[in-house]
């Protein structure tokens, strides 16, 4: 899988897990201030996404990040 | 539970903890559903005494500085009592802040010791001001085989099989070194002393007692000032267990509580609600006969507790509830922020009380709490035995900034006597917030003085310290507020941060300077954001030094615009 798919599939989950229509939503994206979550929240996407990709995210991978494409990279180093 | 007054330091009194319960369990360690370790008192010290001894052999001594860098785990605690056995001076550091954030707050301390985490070092490590980091030995945790480590040491292979030396200190010396704010400004760096944590340990024990056998759950940071208390020094001279979980996710703690049959717990007002949420949730998808029973039990529960909690009836009557919990809850204690009286009173309706507190670091965590005597869901409570409080420039309605007096007031901001001047005056603490003692002599609070806001997740944000990441906006002048600051309804929820630009007078505001503003904002932590803008359009009153007047601005701004035109990004 390469980035560009896993951030493709990120934005997907994000968008259903939130219920933020897609279209609405980039790569670059500030996750925290377009989905209108809390860091709490944002741990939440984490264990969805964890499911998804069969990977274990530890908390700290969220440190830090705050759009899309940087937590592709993170999962995707975890593949 | 040891009586603290025979001991002068910290590190006496926990070295008495673990010559008094060996064979009873002082930490687990939990990741998820798994279990990491499980440390007696007696394999507790096993563990320390090398390290300690191996800090005496590296030229360690009596006042030197160790800052500890990581996520609440065995090996914080373990280290924490190492640096405090060889005389050190803890400076716990918030494993959340950025590297250059963090590299900023290790030189201001001048640790000579850094004990971090892996993933914490790597992020250092790849820090663009990496090159300023001036500690000398740093001791890095859990490191893969084969990992780049720089400069830095195993913290695993840091170990001397030789006895140290106990260094006892005074009860005045520091004990600790606690950053409350000013990471990218004026550091906050709260000196606490030994008897500042001996006293405040006596005063929250004698209204929420531990004992061997208490199961306490700790997902707050240790480095906060209420989780290195309730969460370390507490538990420990009671002969209680801590237990440590590697994830704040809501599903793994609900599953702790029954997996270790927790007694109490510590959270931040955003946890509490996230569990609320949770259980309000579940009892809607029941039955519509099971939640008519359910409504019943919690009704006859409430007025059954009117007057004070009464832990087994409860248990009783909602069994499946407090099963939920494990079946050994006894308190929730919450703080660190506002915490809605409707939260508190839901689980207090589930005979699950929830000790709400307030407190700040300079105060060596709480100054108030909740004694449940009875339960009050409308106040923080009532100062602590041995601290006193009163109300300054009290208003018609009895509101006023809250002050405090006692034996768990800091010592000083570290190298700032001007600030220290400013915040202890005639030895009381002024809190900067406000509130009105109640005639039974609970505290409430109304907002705040400062220019100043706290995060639901207990995060204390100071709009100066944000400022920087808003330069180069194409405006004239531009600074951040407190929105509670400039519009004061004395209230403490709806606070949030609001950039006040002043646009380049006689053009136009360029089309792209809402997309502006979010690309800086980007650049801070995501609770360090601010969130909206208002435009001003005339110049900022600054000092003879240039410094903007912010008393000034606010009561200019509050007079002529209202919240509803601050627009959000």
């Amino acid at each position: 899988m390469t980035l560009d798919q896993t951030t493709e599939e990120i934005l997907r989950l994000a968008s259903e897990h939130f219920k933020v229509p897609r279209a609405q939503l980039s790569a670059t994206d500030d996750f925290f201030n377009k989905l209108g979550i809390n860091s709490l929240e944002a741990l939440d996407l984490l264990t969805r996404l964890e499911q998804h990709f069969h990977i274990e995210l530890p908390d700290y991978e969220l440190q830090g990040v705050s759009d899309f494409r940087t937590l592709a990279e993170r999962i995707q180093s975890r593949l | 539970m040891l009586d603290l007054r025979q001991y002068s330091c910290l590190g006496e009194a926990l070295r008495a903890a673990l010559d008094r319960w060996p064979d009873r369990t002082c930490l687990i360690e939990a990741d998820r559903e798994r279990e990491s370790a499980r440390l007696t008192y007696s394999q507790f010290r096993q563990a320390a005494l090398p390290l300690a001894s191996a800090f005496e052999r590296a030229g360690f001594r009596e006042g030197s500085r160790a800052a500890i860098l990581m996520t609440n785990q065995s090996k914080w605690l373990i280290s924490a009592y190492a640096i405090f056995f060889v005389g050190g001076v803890l400076v716990p550091l918030d494993y959340k802040l950025s590297p250059r954030e963090q590299l900023a707050l290790l030189a201001h301390a001048q640790a000579e010791v850094l004990v971090i985490e892996y993933h914490l070092w790597r992020a250092l490590m790849q820090s663009p001001e990496f090159a300023t980091l001036s500690v000398g030995t740093v001791l890095v945790t859990e490191a893969p085989a084969g990992a780049d480590l720089a400069e830095a040491q195993r913290w695993e292979e840091f170990r001397d099989s030789r006895e140290p030396t106990f260094v006892p200190r005074r009860r005045h010396d520091p004990a600790c070194i606690v950053y409350s704010s000013g990471t990218m400004g004026r550091p906050k760096g709260c000196v606490l002393t030994h008897e500042n944590y001996l006293e405040q340990c006596m005063a929250l024990t004698s209204l929420y007692p531990f004992w061997p056998g208490v199961r306490y759950l700790s997902i707050l940071p240790t480095n906060h000032a209420i989780d290195f208390m309730v969460g370390f020094i507490g538990p420990f001279v009671c002969g209680a267990t801590v237990v440590h979980l590697r994830t704040l996710r809501p599903e793994y703690i609900r599953e702790a509580f029954s997996r270790y049959q927790i007694t109490y717990m510590t959270l931040v007002p955003a946890i509490l609600k996230a569990l609320e949420q949770n259980l309000r949730q579940r009892f809607s998808d029941l039955p519509a006969s099971r939640q008519t029973v359910l409504k019943g039990l919690i009704g006859l529960n409430r007025a059954l507790t009117r007057s004070r909690p009464r832990v087994r009836i409860s248990r009783a009557l909602l069994k499946q509830v407090h099963e939920a919990f494990g079946g050994e809850l006894r308190a929730l204690f919450v703080g660190g922020a506002f915490t809605e009286p409707s939260t508190l009173q839901f689980f207090y309706d589930l005979g699950i009380p929830v000790a709400n507190a307030y407190g700040c670091t300079e105060a060596g965590t709480a100054i108030t709490v909740n004694d449940l005597k009875p339960f009050r869901a409308d106040t923080v409570g009532k100062p602590l035995p041995g601290t006193e409080i009163k109300i300054l420039d009290v208003g018609d309605d009895g509101i006023g900034q809250v002050a405090v007096r006692g034996k768990t007031v800091m010592s000083h901001y570290l190298d700032d006597p001007e600030l220290t001047a400013q915040t202890i005056v005639d030895g009381w603490l002024l809190t900067g917030d406000l509130g009105r003692i109640d005639p039974t002599g609970h505290l409430q609070l109304f907002g705040r003085v400062r220019n100043m806001v706290v995060t639901e997740e207990g995060k204390n944000v100071y709009p100066e310290e944000i400022e920087a990441a808003f330069e180069g906006l194409p405006v004239k002048e531009a600074c951040v507020f407190a929105s509670n600051y400039v519009w004061q309804e004395r209230k403490m929820t709806g606070e949030q941060l609001v950039l006040v630009i002043h646009p380049e007078p006689g053009k136009p505001i360029p089309e792209d300077l809402a997309a502006h503003i979010s690309s800086s904002n980007r650049r801070l932590l995501n609770y360090k954001r601010v969130g909206g803008y208002l435009v001003w359009e005339q110049d900022f009153p600054r000092t003879a030094s240039l410094k903007i007047k912010r008393t000034e601005l606010a009561a200019q701004i509050r007079e002529k615009l209202g919240r509803e035109q601050v627009a959000p990004l």
